[in-house]
């Protein structure tokens, strides 16, 4: 009973923020939303059993991706009323297109069953008596230890990649050359002048 | 009155289609368009750990981690495509993205 409550609490706020998210005028505000939804997300998985991706989610999402978009949206000085021009005039076919793919997909979600073979023999059930976390590693470690070593590369592809699209030097700034500065020789930087008396130098 | 896997089912395909439609009410702000496939992304890891947790098999969780990964590389790929368009245009209109001629 109270499992079925928090649901739809949870999927309640869930789609609520979502719908949020696409018709906020403010992009601050969509970005908000979104880490509503990321949080309410969280806690139906909590609900479904699966605690190590709900804090996953709250971390790594709402930790730091969003607060990536956050950054982004607030750096950007763009006239972001400008860009919802026209929204009335795709909204009609924005509307049907989601509404037909909603009805198709309620459709699938109405209409399937399960092969009678599948559910018994599931490859790795969860271990009764240890943690999801604990269980999850146990999983990720063994069987899954090529797809957990691909992920962190896409990972580190992906750093890379944002690294070395948004590092631009500007030429327009001086700056401290220290190979420079050390391999000046008292040839280069010192020059001995006999100044006759009165006269100065030139 | 208990939640079944259909409920979960459900709650996933609407978010999906708002996130659809996030694409197309927005067409032209390329962040919200970021944000709607983080909502597609999240609708379908809604639907791997319903899977998961009914069939009372852990691998779709892992699935779920590694859709995680991609997700968060995506984003910031994305977003740093974004920060270099805007440093070099000085807008984000997607419409105004036509360089290279496609």
């Amino acid at each position: 009973m109270l499992t079925a409550l928090f649901f739809y609490l949870f999927a309640i706020v869930l789609i609520g923020a979502a719908v949020m998210v696409v018709s906020a005028k403010n992009p601050v505000h969509a970005v908000l939303y979104l880490i509503l939804a990321f949080f309410n997300a969280a806690g139906l998985f909590v609900l479904l059993g699966a605690e190590f991706l709900a804090m996953i989610l709250v971390v790594v999402y709402v930790g730091a991706v969003m607060v990536l978009f956050l950054f982004v949206v607030m750096m950007l000085d763009v006239n972001f009323a400008e860009l919802r021009a026209g929204v009335l005039k795709i909204l009609p076919i924005g509307l049907v297109v989601g509404l037909l793919l909603l009805f198709e997909l309620l459709f699938v979600v109405g209409a399937w069953v399960t092969a009678p073979t599948l559910v018994n023999d599931a490859p790795a059930p969860p271990p009764a008596e240890v943690s999801n976390t604990k269980a999850l590693g146990q999983l990720l470690y063994t069987d899954y230890v090529y797809l957990f070593e691909a992920a962190g590369l896409i990972l580190l592809v992906a750093m890379i990649g944002a690294i070395v699209l948004t590092l631009h030097h500007r030429r327009d700034v001086k700056r401290q050359n220290i190979a420079d500065q050390v391999a000046r020789s008292p040839e280069t930087a010192v020059e001995v002048v006999q100044v006759e008396t009165g006269r100065g130098l030139q | 009155m208990t939640v079944g896997l259909s409920h979960y089912l459900t709650v996933a395909a609407v978010l999906f289609t708002i996130g659809v439609f996030g694409i197309f009410l927005n067409r032209k702000n390329v962040i919200v368009i970021l944000m709607s496939i983080e909502l597609l992304l999240l609708a379908v890891n809604i639907n791997l750990v319903a899977f998961s947790s009914f069939h009372g098999d852990l691998v779709g969780q892992v699935f779920t981690l590694i859709v995680l990964t991609v997700a968060a590389a995506e984003a910031a790929i994305g977003l740093a495509i974004v920060v270099v368009y805007f440093r070099n245009r000085g807008t984000i209109d997607v419409a105004d993205i036509d360089h290279l001629k496609g």
